[in-house]
């Protein structure tokens, strides 16, 4: 009976260690660091430092404004592919699907090194239009990121109760406005997700189109080349409440809409 | 009306497909010339930055290193998220829950984040040098392993609860039920995490820039670094690169989708 | 060793207990070599989990569970000499038929001594050679009659098809017994009847023990040498499957196998028993005056004329199931269900008779008293000839009474319960007896009173409908005292009646 038995719940022992020794602790250091200057002093002039300084919140803002419109780019495009796909009949419907996700598995950087030249060959001086590139790069980055989700939720939306819509004497629109959109908010959430949170960050499609604007992980990037961890970890620190918040909206929003579903 | 809305469509899907596919594409030709930059003048077709890419030692030992650096983190990732999966799924509510979270962490996090913080933990706190490469299979396994995890738990959850205790009751001991009976059931699942996390490590800039030792780079942190300088050569060669990775990619995805579907079709016919 | 048991496997007081549900409570059972003993019972009962504790899935909370003699209580299943085919088969997916079949063998050791170089004799053990596993699994694919299937993919056989690589699977081990877990339950009726009669067949050929769970009752008679009927992790009954149909235990039992009017009744006399407003002669021996319940099978109720009849009914329905018709008959407030070959018509007068040995008598397990009941003007309940206090608020929760004796709810609707019909529950320990006739809410006179041990169980009847209260009292009191009794009135327990519930 004390013989300690083999078991398969003992397994996930090395995967549950490494996610605290590098997932968890990283995080506590984070916080750890953020308040903290060189020496080690307790402060909070690292936060206080953050936003008293124009330029940091200017920042901020800049970040916000690529995001949201980098994510309302994406949208707009991503909704109609992933509509007209996850609605047609043609039978190499997964083939036109890969074409439109296969960008994916191609280096990013490959890619907005491609896009640069296009840019460079149509504008000249691409230089002139950074918030304008910035947006196409993003867009181009993170596009198949947010035709996925949208296709995977639009094509298990069960015809049937579009039909049935229509059968209650909805027309196209309302049918569409009253019950595809509505079902595809859980779509639409994880997309939005997918694209948000990257694109406040990625500031590697700045740095390659020659936006010389800082978004919030350009400052990570400057901090970290400049060895001021502590200040580095206070735009961690920024960044992870962001993408909590986020991350608690948007699941609030798909568990009211689950719950919308059974109601149905 | 119906035939004109068609054509929108067609033209609609056609726009965003060119949007996607002209820039490689037209890199992929401009890669078989001497050009300098797209839309520039080209004298003739060459096979220089092929030659380049192939015979400049630095690129390719860049490359080799960018593919063991992703094979060797995915198959750390496949490991640990495999076992992760098998353990955690077995577990009791609150532990399972509890590494559901922690693993959702570094999948909603942003890379820039999870990188910063993985240096600050190990190089900056416990003074671990990143030259010895530590550092930089750490990033990447916290990076690809929560996706393994992701991927992998979907198939335990179809897997017919009674096939590891069938498998004891014949005889097996756990460890044999384990090879012989479970993971088999969940290969799909381990190989498509295991295509995920090398794919995400080829992709990765971030986590590999604040983990790195200074005198090695993946293809993402080397293409960064050559845009910001002026070496035309090294930047033609970047072409050719991406139209090779362009080709690996859709035979990759074209081999898959045939294999799938003769799968499929054997299923079918018995 | 112990040649006088026959015994192949034991269950000594054996308990489970999950988190904080009991699913095997107290589960005692012997069961001999080569018999096909079946666990019956419903869905949760505990039937499933005594056999994960055969197969070693699940250990035991306490007791013991011997084979041949030997405590196997905490012994992993792969060290069990049994073999399990599971509900839903868990047949390998990724291994072929004959694979899935010889998984077993190809982990199988067996001692064979060799003689080393120097040439002493040693003692190894070796897997068993791929003749051997061709011989062995050839030769169950013939049992289960699925020769040639060898190279067959499991996702493609049928469900029967499956079911046999799932049994061949098992028995190719050789294992001492052969557990199958409601494994016809998948199959569609026609396939489960014919595999029905091959089990019992393999079982009859392989000559090793069978234990056979299943909620469908018919299977169980069918096919068991002996059935254990287990509710509520507890075993009901355990018997022969004609002792278990003929002789129910209790009225669990009596209503799980086969259908069953079952009837509260009240021994009149040696040997006579009234339910249904009618005395019967019985063969069951019971304390005169004790209450009892009565089951009486359909078939064993025989239609006659009215004046001939024990009981005289109007038929309410009747439907045709094949070989006889069902009739349904209402004898007063009683509503009765007959089997008969022939037929009658809805609306007739019929007689009913039933012999003394189709009538079977059960003691009465009493732990509640239940009336019919209806709520007065004064918030107070009238039943059993009686009027007691209660807490009329209990049957909305979240609500209160307005000075008025309104009832409000919790939403805030106003309600006068005046004249509503209700459930009545009191439990037996919950009444006590006075003296003084003005103290309770009812009277009666004792006409009943049993020693249990450290209690007597009085039974109190009133005057003038003949309402019976039954109760537990410490204190001894006379037959035939008058008494009146007295209910706390937050022990009554009062709930909605169910539209259409009979009872």
């Amino acid at each position: 009976m004390t013989k300690i038995r083999f078991n398969r719940k003992q397994l996930c022992i090395p995967y549950a260690a490494f996610l605290i020794l590098f997932v968890i602790a990283p995080l506590l250091v984070i916080i750890y660091y953020a308040f903290t200057d060189g020496t080690g002093q307790f402060t909070f002039s690292n936060l206080t430092g953050f936003f008293s300084n124009t330029n940091t919140l200017g920042t901020l803002v800049y970040s916000f404004a690529i995001a949201i419109v980098t994510t309302l780019v994406c949208l707009v495009i991503a909704y109609p592919v992933s509509y007209i796909l996850a609605k047609s009949k043609i039978k190499k419907k997964y083939v036109l699907l890969m074409l439109f996700i296969m960008p994916m598995w191609i280096n990013f950087t490959l890619r907005i090194t491609a896009l640069k030249e296009i840019l460079t060959a149509i504008e000249g001086n691409i230089s002139m239009y950074p918030f304008l590139n910035t947006v196409i790069g993003m867009t181009y980055d993170f596009l198949p990121f947010m035709i996925l989700p949208l296709y995977n939720s639009l094509s298990k939306l069960d015809n049937s109760l579009s039909e049935a819509a229509a059968d209650l004497g909805a027309n196209g629109f309302t049918v569409f406005m009253r019950v595809t959109l509505p079902l595809s908010v859980p779509g639409i959430i994880s997309g939005v997700t997918m694209v948000l949170l990257p694109s406040m960050t990625n500031y590697v499609v700045l740095d390659m189109l020659y936006n010389s604007t800082y978004i919030m992980g350009s400052l990570i990037g400057s901090y970290f080349s400049a060895y001021d961890w502590n200040n580095g970890s206070m735009i961690s620190l920024i960044l992870l409440v962001i993408i909590f918040i986020v991350t608690l909206v948007t699941n609030r929003f798909s568990d009211d809409d689950s719950a919308r579903r059974t109601a149905l | 009306m119906k035939i004109a809305k068609k054509i929108c469509i067609v033209l609609f899907l056609a726009v965003v497909l060119a949007f996607i596919y002209v820039p490689i594409l037209l890199l992929a030709v401009y890669s078989f010339t001497d050009a300098t930059m797209v839309g520039g003048a080209i004298s003739g077709f060459s096979f220089a930055n092929y030659a380049t890419l192939f015979e400049d030692s630095e690129l390719r030992n860049m490359i080799i290193g960018t593919i063991i650096l992703a094979f060797g983190s995915a198959l750390l990732s496949t490991i640990l998220g495999t076992l992760g999966a098998i353990g955690a799924f077995y577990c009791k509510k609150t532990p399972r829950h509890l590494i559901n979270y922690a693993n959702q962490i570094p999948v909603v996090n942003a890379d820039v984040v999870t990188g910063f913080s993985v240096c600050v933990l190990l190089i900056v706190m416990f003074g671990v040098s990143k030259d010895t490469y530590i550092p930089l299979i750490i990033g990447h396994t916290v990076l690809c392993s929560p996706f393994v995890y992701l991927s992998v738990m979907p198939k335990l959850k179809q897997m017919d609860n009674n096939l590891y205790e069938a498998a004891l009751d014949l005889g097996a001991t756990p460890s044999q039920a384990l090879f012989k009976v479970v993971i088999p059931q969940l290969l799909s699942g381990i190989l498509s995490g295991f295509m995920l996390a090398v794919t995400l490590s080829l992709d990765d800039y971030f986590i590999t820039t604040y983990t790195k030792p200074s005198t090695f780079n993946t293809i993402s942190t080397y293409v960064v670094n050559a845009t910001k300088g002026s070496q035309t050569e090294i930047k033609t060669a970047l072409w050719a690169l991406s139209t090779v990775i362009f080709i690996i990619v859709v035979v990759v995805v074209i081999l898959m989708n045939v294999l799938s579907k003769r799968k499929a079709k054997e299923a079918r016919d018995i | 060793m112990n040649a006088a048991s026959n015994n192949i496997i034991e269950l000594i007081d054996v308990c489970k207990q999950f988190d904080d549900t009991i699913a095997v409570e107290h589960f005692n059972l012997t069961v001999q070599k080569g018999e096909f003993v079946t666990f019956l019972g419903p869905s949760g009962c505990g039937k499933t989990t005594t056999l994960r504790m055969i197969a070693g899935f699940d250990l035991p909370t306490s007791g013991k569970i011997l084979l041949n003699g030997k405590d196997i209580s905490n012994l992993p299943p792969n060290k069990r000499p049994v073999n399990t085919v599971f509900q839903r088969y868990a047949l390998f997916p990724h291994l072929n038929v004959y694979e899935n079949i010889a998984f077993g063998l190809r982990l199988k050791k067996t001692p064979v001594s060799i003689k080393n170089k120097k040439g002493e004799t040693a003692v190894k053990n070796v897997h068993l050679s791929k003749e051997e596993i061709d011989e062995k699994v050839k030769h169950v694919l013939d049992i289960v009659d699925l020769a040639g299937f060898e190279k067959r993919s499991v996702s493609t056989l049928s469900g029967g098809q499956q079911q046999r690589v799932a049994i061949a699977r098992a028995i190719v081990n050789e294992p001492e017994i052969l557990l199958l877990d409601e494994p016809l339950g998948a199959l569609d009726l026609k396939m489960r009847k014919e595999m029905q009669i091959e089990l019992k067949e393999m079982h009859r050929k392989l000559g090793i023990t069978f234990i056979y769970v299943t909620h469908d009752q018919e299977e169980a008679l069918t096919m068991s040498d002996k059935v254990v009927v287990i509710n509520d992790g507890e075993i009901q009954q355990i018997g022969t499957p004609t002792d278990i149909y003929n002789e129910p235990i209790n009225t669990f039992v009596a209503d799980f196998i086969g259908e069953s009017n079952i009837f509260n009744g009240v021994m009149v006399d040696k040997l006579k028993v009234k339910f249904c407003g009618a005395a019967f002669d019985c063969l069951d021996d019971f304390e005169t005056n004790q209450f009892v319940d009565v089951v009486v099978r359909p078939e064993d109720i025989k239609i006659c004329s009215p004046e001939e009849g024990q009981l005289k009914g109007t038929v309410i329905s009747t439907v045709f199931k094949g070989v006889h018709y069902e009739i349904a008959v209402q004898v007063g407030k009683y509503e009765i269900v007959i089997q008969s070959t022939s037929n009658a018509q809805t609306g007739a007068k019929i007689g009913m008779r039933i012999d003394p040995d189709g009538i079977h008598i059960m003691n009465k397990v009493y732990t509640v008293n239940s009336y019919d009941g209806v709520i007065t003007k004064n918030n107070t309940v009238k039943f059993g000839d009686g009027e007691f206090a209660c807490d009329v608020t209990s049957l909305y929760s979240g609500s209160h009474l307005d000075e008025e004796g309104y009832l409000i709810t919790a939403e805030g609707e106003k309600i006068d319960l005046t004249g509503v019909e209700v459930n009545v529950e009191v439990d037996v320990h919950d009444i006590t007896m006075s003296d003084d006739s003005e103290e309770g809410g009812a009277e009666g006179k004792i006409i009943s009173m049993i020693y249990k041990g450290d209690h007597y169980r009085y039974i109190v009847r009133t005057e003038e409908n003949e309402e019976d209260y039954i109760l537990a009292c410490e204190d001894l009191w006379n037959i035939g005292d008058s008494v009146s009794l007295i209910i706390p009135e937050d022990k009554i327990k009062l709930s909605f009646k169910v539209q259409g519930d009979k009872k």
